[in-house]
């Protein structure tokens, strides 16, 4: 126990100075980009030059660069996100609204992708070089290679479209006024083709990496000790191989979180779901900047806790990790 | 042959007066309007203000038009091309100083409270003339609104306001809302912006931010019959395609506004139960313009922009670009505006011979490479159409000598390269047409604009005869007189190109056959829907 607590110690204070650093990168590039707010506004209203100016005054922008970092990062420290220009309102509240969505399918497809993944990755990997293995490998990889907006089209077209099985997009259906299991339903069959789209791609990273530490660890030692110790095939595969194949896949987990929140941009805008991802993209085209970093904060919070949950695993998989800290 | 021609607008102008109502059939006979019924319409963005009476433009109007209503709106048919709504008649002094309207009576607001010229006076004084992103042009003048009466509301102008402007500019700069809402606080802070009170037939129910708007019926509404809907969900749609398969899934009845892409359209066309529909956008006009720097040496001079407009195949970006779903352009104001436009004007013919021999004349002789200068091309990227113009338009200057570079940006860095920084020597924009030169259009070419204002002549060209006669626009009252300088002032800015009209184009809607009344006044996607209705 005091093992993880040395740990979660040292990721919090170091990963403050990480979000202090993003923070600040995010708002000199978004300060960089041309244009400020209000022109990405009147770009679709149009105004004259006294409305401007209004506009730039009321939303602060006539300030210089460096006093709204410094009111952004003071507002900060007291833990106030700002208000939204896009939104008039509060960036808490319009985060805390977003944000589920993307957890529901962000978590989805992560364990999709691991689960099954991982799952395949072993009944390729305990026979490596077999028919099944190649199969399933060059299949993965074929599915890897497709880009996520692509994949999440043809299943739009395919299953929702020409078969209708699955709504094409959206969370839940609009206003339909389902409580309790009955809109748990509905939500998961609006979530089925998003989180395949998302699922499927990653799902051949698992895989591949699963197969590949397989193969590896079949060469080992103490697999043939195993072996000769006449110790069922099934249980030389799962207890064996397999779970020394598995802690760098728990590694790739923390990493690719930080990226299936990337991804999760696209998909989110193919398939309508109102999540952080398409949040993100338009505070960038309104160049709405604390909202903006807002999200960036919160999802960088988002990886950092994944993160530090990879680490707490790590250290229950695999008891080498941590050791010399627990002993000083 | 018989010399009988009917044509589609004495059919409906009889019709209207058969019914004696404003639901005209749109084919055939007329069927009669089912109640009840939710309409699923496709909507691509979030106005993040949706009050109509300070934010004119079409992606607020899409949604509030239902809510919040003008004094008039426009009419196919109608006397002016006019339509009552909140006001039941009109009329101008001779002296242009003053404006009478008569309002409708029995009319409420959404929360119960009755409808009067107070209201009229405080939304035009209050919020059209010192907020309104339009009516702060249309209205600078209007000094006092008079209301000697619950149902009169005179507006007073401190000078001569041309009548046929103020009639112009109501469909779209004339939203009434609540005084007793706004009155208190700042109005651009007062909550009713974004969920707004209305006399449409609609009332606001919800918006869930990222998924869709709910409108309800207003079952006080004071007309007739109306509305037939019960519902209607504007669903946040930001994927291009998505409208499409939501279409065809059956699960959207509506997609205005072009949000099926022009390419989709052919295919989409086949799908039975759905239709394309052109129709309903006449009032609603876009302009695909190449902005010209006149501060650039070569671009200032007469024979280089001449040559630029014969260099463009006008034809082709009409049939490739838009694929058909477009018309051609001669000047400033669309061939499709019944009041003021003119085809006699200077015209430029698709002649690449003739735009290098110009060119030649103007002194700049192709170098060793072919090239004769350079330019930064920036086409704006709000459509794909004005984007698609900007590759094209390299490939016709190129043609003849000109070494087009071109610069994509996204909205607010177009906004700021080119209006603010006139960091730009050709701009590709869409600027609209509303019913009136005097509106949005003049802005575009005359002299004295400050920097940074979005849609207005940011080129630094000037043309004291061109000012002169849009001032003396500005301050004819005679309705004829006026057409007439207008039509003066087309000729001068087609001979003289301070910008160069390509094509004008309007959207398309996509459309289950089920939705009844669709298309059926020339803002249709903007009007009220108050006659629209759904098959069962």
């Amino acid at each position: 126990m005091t093992r993880t607590l040395i740990l979660l110690r040292r990721r919090l204070i170091g990963s403050i100075f990480v979000l202090l650093i993003v923070v600040i990168g995010t708002f000199l590039l978004l300060e960089s980009a041309p244009g400020d707010a209000v022109d990405a506004y009147i770009a679709s209203t149009g105004g004259d030059a006294g409305m401007i100016e209004l506009l730039r005054h009321r939303w602060g922008l006539d300030q210089s660069a460096l006093t709204r970092l410094a009111n952004y990062l003071w507002a900060l420290l007291h833990l106030d996100l700002g208000q939204s220009v896009t939104f008039s309102r509060p960036i808490r509240e319009v985060i805390l609204q977003r944000l589920p969505n993307t957890l529901l399918l962000m978590g989805s497809a992560t364990a999709v992708s691991f689960g099954l993944g991982s799952a395949l990755g072993i009944y390729a990997g305990a026979r490596p070089g077999s028919f099944r293995d190649r199969f399933l490998s060059i299949g993965s990889l074929a599915v890897y290679a497709v880009p996520g907006f692509w994949l999440g089209l043809v299943l739009i077209i395919v299953f929702a479209v020409d078969l209708r099985w699955f709504p094409i997009g959206g969370i839940e259906s609009l206003a339909s006024g389902k409580t309790g299991l009955d809109r748990a339903m509905d939500i998961a069959s609006h979530l089925v083709l998003p989180v395949s789209a998302l699922g499927f791609i990653y799902l051949a990273l698992y895989l591949r990496m699963m197969r590949a530490g397989m193969a590896e660890v079949w060469r080992q030692d103490f697999v043939l000790a195993a072996r000769a110790k006449g110790l069922s095939r099934r249980r030389i595969v799962l207890a064996h191989v397999a779970r020394n194949a598995l802690l760098p896949l728990v590694t790739m987990l923390g990493l690719q979180s930080a990226q299936m929140l990337g991804g999760s941009v696209v998909i989110e805008s193919v398939f309508s779901v109102p999540g952080l991802g398409r949040l993100a993209q338009e505070a960038v085209a309104a160049r709405d900047t604390p909202l903006l970093l807002g999200i960036i904060l919160t999802s960088a919070v988002l990886v950092v806790i994944i993160n530090l949950l990879v680490d707490i695993a790590y250290t229950v998989l695999d008891p080498r990790v941590g050791a010399s800290e627990a002993s000083a | 042959m018989s010399d009988v021609t009917i044509s589609r607008r004495t059919v409906l102008a009889g019709s209207a007066s058969l019914l004696a109502s404003t639901a005209l059939p749109t084919i055939g006979l007329a069927q009669t309007p089912r109640k009840g019924g939710r309409l699923v319409v496709a909507a691509d963005s979030e106005p993040r203000n949706l009050n109509s009476a300070i934010v004119a433009s079409n992606g607020v109007f899409f949604i509030s038009s239902k809510i919040v209503e003008t004094l008039a709106e426009a009419s196919f048919d109608g006397k002016d091309g006019l339509e009552p709504r909140l006001a039941t008649g009109w009329e101008g002094a001779a002296d242009g100083l003053s404006v009478t309207f008569k309002l409708r009576e029995g009319v409420k607001w959404h929360d119960g409270k009755p409808f009067t010229s107070d209201d009229v006076a405080f939304s035009a004084l209050q919020i059209w003339k010192p907020l309104q992103n339009l009516g702060r042009t249309v209205f600078k003048d209007l000094e006092t609104v008079d209301t000697p009466d619950e149902l009169t509301a005179v507006f007073k102008f401190a000078k001569p306001t041309p009548f046929q402007l103020i009639r112009n500019a109501l469909p779209a700069l004339s939203s009434v809302v609540p005084k007793h809402i706004y009155e208190t606080g700042k109005i651009e802070e007062n909550p009713a912006n974004n969920a707004p009170v209305g006399t449409g037939p609609f009332k606001f129910a919800e918006h869930k931010p990222g998924e869709y708007y709910r409108l309800e019926k207003n079952a006080d509404y004071w007309g007739k019959d109306q509305p037939y809907l019960d519902e209607i969900i504007y669903q946040v749609l930001p994927d291009r395609t998505s409208a499409a398969s939501a279409l065809e899934a059956e699960e959207i009845q509506l997609a205005a506004f072009s949000a099926v892409p022009l390419a989709d359209l052919d295919r989409i066309s086949k799908v039975p139960g759905l239709k394309v529909i052109t129709k309903g956008y006449e009032g609603l006009t876009y302009q695909l313009v190449v902005e010209i720097n006149h501060r650039r040496k070569e671009l200032a001079d007469l024979k280089v922009r001449q040559a630029i407009a014969h260099a463009i195949d006008k034809d082709f970006v009409v049939k490739t670009v838009f694929l058909g779903y477009a018309a051609t352009a001669t000047g400033p104001v669309p061939k499709n505006d019944p009041q003021f436009y003119t085809a006699d004007v200077p015209t430029y013919a698709f002649d690449v011979a003739k735009a290098n021999a110009l060119l030649d004349e103007a002194g700049y002789s192709k170098g060793d490479d072919g090239k004769r200068f350079s330019l930064k091309l920036l086409p704006a990227p709000y459509f794909n159409e004005t984007k698609q113009f900007g590759d094209y338009l390299r490939q016709a200057l190129a043609a003849i000598g000109i070494d087009a570079q071109l610069v994509n940006n996204d909205s607010a860095a177009h906004i700021k390269a080119v209006y603010t920084d006139h960091a730009f020597d050709l701009a590709v924009g869409p600027p609209v047409f509303r019913g009136d030169p005097a509106i949005s259009t003049t802005i575009l070419v005359q002299s004295g604009i400050p920097d940074g204002v979005p849609f207005s002549n940011q080129g630094g060209y000037k043309n004291d005869e061109l000012d002169a006669l849009i001032a003396k626009a500005s301050e004819t009252l005679d309705t004829a007189a006026r057409t007439e300088l207008y039509k003066e002032f087309q000729k001068k800015v087609a001979a003289d190109l301070p910008l160069i009209n390509v094509a004008e184009w309007s959207f398309i809607s996509v459309i289950r056959d089920t939705v009844g009344n669709v298309a059926n006044n020339p803002r249709w996607a903007v009007s009220n829907w108050a006659d629209t209705w759904l098959e069962g």
